[in-house]
């Protein structure tokens, strides 16, 4: 126990937690933690250009390494800036905690200068938020934030702190031992659940792994885990989006992403499987399809470590909660000690191969050097030329985000940053500074739609600040595409306020900026540019002209079975009835 | 198009707390923000040191719905527990709490007390021209008074809303 500021307390509290970099903006009501700040070396500040961005490149942080990001803003306007982040982080489980400045104490309430009801704005879309109203209670707060923040499924926390609690002394604590009172997270599955899981599972002629964000979640040993279950029981294995990087992409068993806009493959597959496997998976709406249509055969095993995911969507048959990781390390330990073999799954997979047939990634394209490029194409080639450069790929939101999953390819986890849940356009450009603050001499490729791209293109000054070698991606097709798409297939391609107008000279904008500018506007071009983004040093910004009318297929249109993909553009018919409509 | 919803039954829980501030709107507002309903709520703190509350809720919905209401509350942090009374193995008791104003002279104001008198609820204030019943029961009950109390003079009616507990001897 140590007297000290409550300012103090709270980077003396991140010093040990082991914290190692803080995003943030200062404000009238944070001066005195950022104060403290200034006295303490070891904690790096990473100045962003605006709150929200500050979360994203938390969760870029966070996502890429496993360990809780930290963001740290002023009261009213630096807290509410700070909400699509965190409500972002809470839809992916994103562990992160949140600091955030508040008036003092007598003057909470009284709609004081840059107050805001912090906690009371924040209460739904955090895991758990506090207020703090008396020094002393900081140290455990702290504490127990990051405990609530990382243990269990990962989210977001908030800390509202009053300025006059930042500046007034107290006994600083750090807490023995984290035992929280009523938030104890189920870790270890339940034994029985293993066993008839096994069983399940050895009994199955078409088995599937469906697995989500919870399998990166639960850490690279539960990639592992998930790759040698697969290697013994020898089932196919599709993934969510925020999945992806679980599962070798180049391994056979690999069927690709399910769901919107999945593989016909994965979603047939689903579809006429008798037992799928959710693994860390949440069965949204995106990789369900119509409900009534959705796997109709199969018996259902979840994997969750919350049990509020359990049959909220799909009754399953066998719910095992805990660990993504632990789970699938018991499953393992279970088949292994029960002396299966695997059944010899050989008539599913000539299914799957049929299908696989289709070659449903496939797309049309021009070959000549003059050609416009295919958005595809461009993903393509970067994958390409960023084999055994081991890069993380983050993306903003829209049909480069699905082309992005779709085509380029993930060996392991903690390597794809993308707003899943949430759908944020403008996470993905903050979200590679907090990647490449982390990994400071990995290769950090965010690819943008030149739309999503300037929702927080102010940030370009902070990867300028601290030198980031970030480099930007931008499919530019001056739509935003993906709401094109939708307009084309309800609204009869009534274009409503979806063309990019009035878009910058990105060139001259990385320029203005101190980075590189490239453009690239023909195939011909493609591989070259890619290359000099690759090996120029420091930012660059690359404005890859795409052709402009391109859509992402193939497409579950909303309100569809899984086996009812648009294949390709000429399946699309113009119009919906209003129950599709309705559909988000 | 026209939007649908499902028919549900009535359950009640009962849901122990920290008793923090932002407790009770965090609970609330989970029920708001996923569309559950709560037809009725009630609140206090049941221990001698004041750390916890019990909260308890009827609500209603298809059973999916129940258990995912009851998933949902038992994941919010500061939740200690949450029992759906009508899960457990006995049956539990059922109170509420109605004070119940009514006005008048003559034959209604003799009626409303016989009236009351059968339903043992209690005089707790009177006027010559008012009295206020305080009646204890389960909601059935205490509706049923309600609506012979109006055409007995009824002008005004607080109501507490349900507390439960389950029947026998363990604790929830």
């Amino acid at each position: 126990m140590t007297e000290m500021s409550g300012a103090d307390m709270v980077v003396q509290a991140l010093v040990d937690l082991g914290v190692d970099t803080v995003f943030g903006y200062p404000g009238g009501a944070v001066l005195p933690i950022y104060d403290a700040l200034y006295k303490h070396p070891t904690i790096k500040h990473i100045l962003v250009r605006h709150e929200q961005a500050a979360t994203h490149a938390a969760e870029g942080y966070a996502r890429s390494t496993g360990k809780p990001g930290v963001v740290l803003v002023t009261s009213g306007p630096g807290a509410t800036n700070a909400v699509t982040g965190i409500t972002d982080a809470l839809l992916d489980s994103i562990p992160m905690v949140v600091l955030t400045g508040q008036v003092s104490t007598a003057l909470i309430g009284t709609d004081a200068f840059q107050e805001c009801d912090t906690v009371g704005i924040t209460r739904h879309c955090t895991k758990h938020n506090y207020l703090v109203m008396d020094p002393d209670r900081l140290g455990p707060i702290m504490h127990e934030a990051f405990h609530i923040a990382t243990h269990g499924r990962p989210g977001p926390v908030v800390i509202d702190i009053p300025k006059n609690v930042q500046v007034a002394t107290g006994q600083y604590v750090i807490p023995e031992k984290i035992a929280h009172k009523s938030y104890r997270p189920q870790v270890e599955p339940d034994a029985d659940a293993i066993a008839e899981a096994v069983a399940m599972i050895a009994a199955s002629e078409r088995p599937i792994f469906y697995t989500g964000g919870g399998v990166i979640n639960a850490g690279p040993d539960a990639s592992a885990a998930l790759r040698q279950l697969v290697a013994l029981t020898g089932a196919p294995v599709t993934s969510t989006l925020m999945g992806l990087g679980a599962f070798p992409s180049d391994d056979d068993k690999w069927l690709g992403m399910l769901g919107m806009h999945g593989t016909y493959e994965a979603n047939m597959a689903m579809n006429r499987a008798d037992l799928i496997i959710a693994v860390g998976a949440r069965f949204d709406d995106r990789v369900t399809g119509r409900l009534d249509a959705f796997s109709p055969d199969s018996k259902k095993i979840h994997i969750d470590i919350d049990r509020s995911s359990i049959n909220k969507i799909i009754p399953v048959d066998l719910a095992v909660v805990g660990d993504a990781g632990r789970a699938l390390d018991a499953i393992i330990a279970g088949w292994q000690a029960a002396g299966h073999n695997g059944r010899d799954l050989g008539e599913w997979w000539r299914r799957i191969d049929g299908w696989r047939a289709t070659r449903c990634l496939d797309f049309p394209e021009k070959k000549e050097a003059g050609a416009e490029i295919m958005p595809q194409r461009a993903v393509k080639a970067l994958f390409d030329a960023t084999r055994g450069l081991d890069p993380i790929i983050t993306t903003e939101v829209g049909q480069h985000q699905m082309w992005a999953a779709q085509h380029f390819g993930f060996a392991a986890p903690n390597r794809w940053l993308t707003s899943g849940g949430l759908g944020t356009m403008g996470y993905g450009f903050p979200a590679s500074v907090g990647a490449q603050i982390a990994h400071p001499d990995r290769l950090v490729i965010c690819i943008a739609g030149e739309a999503s791209l300037q929702m927080n293109i102010q940030e370009m000054g902070t990867v300028s600040q601290y030198r980031l070698p970030v480099k930007i991606f931008i499919l530019n097709n001056e739509w935003m595409g993906m709401v094109r798409q939708w307009q084309e297939l309800t609204y009869e391609s009534r274009y409503s306020n979806s063309y990019s107008d009035s878009l910058p000279d990105f060139v001259k904008l990385a320029d203005a900026y101190g980075w590189t500018g490239l453009r690239i506007d023909n195939l011909g071009q493609l591989e070259d540019g890619i290359k000099t983004m690759i090996e120029t040093p420091g930012p660059v910004i690359v404005d890859c002209r795409v052709a402009q009318l391109a859509n992402c297929f193939p497409m579950i249109p909303s309100g569809a079975a899984h086996t009812e993909m648009l294949l390709q553009p000429s399946d699309v018919t113009g119009t919906m009835d209003d129950e599709a409509k309705a559909l988000v | 198009m026209k939007i649908k919803t499902e028919a549900g039954e009535r359950h009640v829980l009962a849901i122990t707390v920290d008793n923090e501030a932002g407790v009770l709107a965090k609970i609330t507002g989970l029920f708001t923000a996923r569309g559950y309903n709560i037809e009725s709520l009630t609140v206090a703190d049941i221990t001698a040191d004041h750390a916890l509350s019990r909260i308890t809720i009827v609500t209603s919905g298809p059973p999916p719905i129940i258990d995912q209401i009851i998933a949902q509350l038992d994941r919010l942090v500061p939740v200690h527990k949450v029992i759906d009374l009508n899960d457990a193995g006995e049956a539990h008791v059922e109170r509420e709490i109605a004070l119940v104003k009514v006005a008048g002279t003559g034959d209604k104001r003799i009626e409303a007390l016989r009236m009351a008198d059968v339903f043992r609820a209690k005089v707790v204030d009177t006027t010559l021209t008012s009295f206020i019943f305080e009646i204890t029961g389960n909601s059935d009950k205490v509706d049923r008074f309600i609506a012979l109390m109006r055409e007995c003079g009824l002008v005004e009616v607080g109501r507490t809303g349900v507390v439960a507990i389950a029947r026998g001897s363990e604790a929830l």
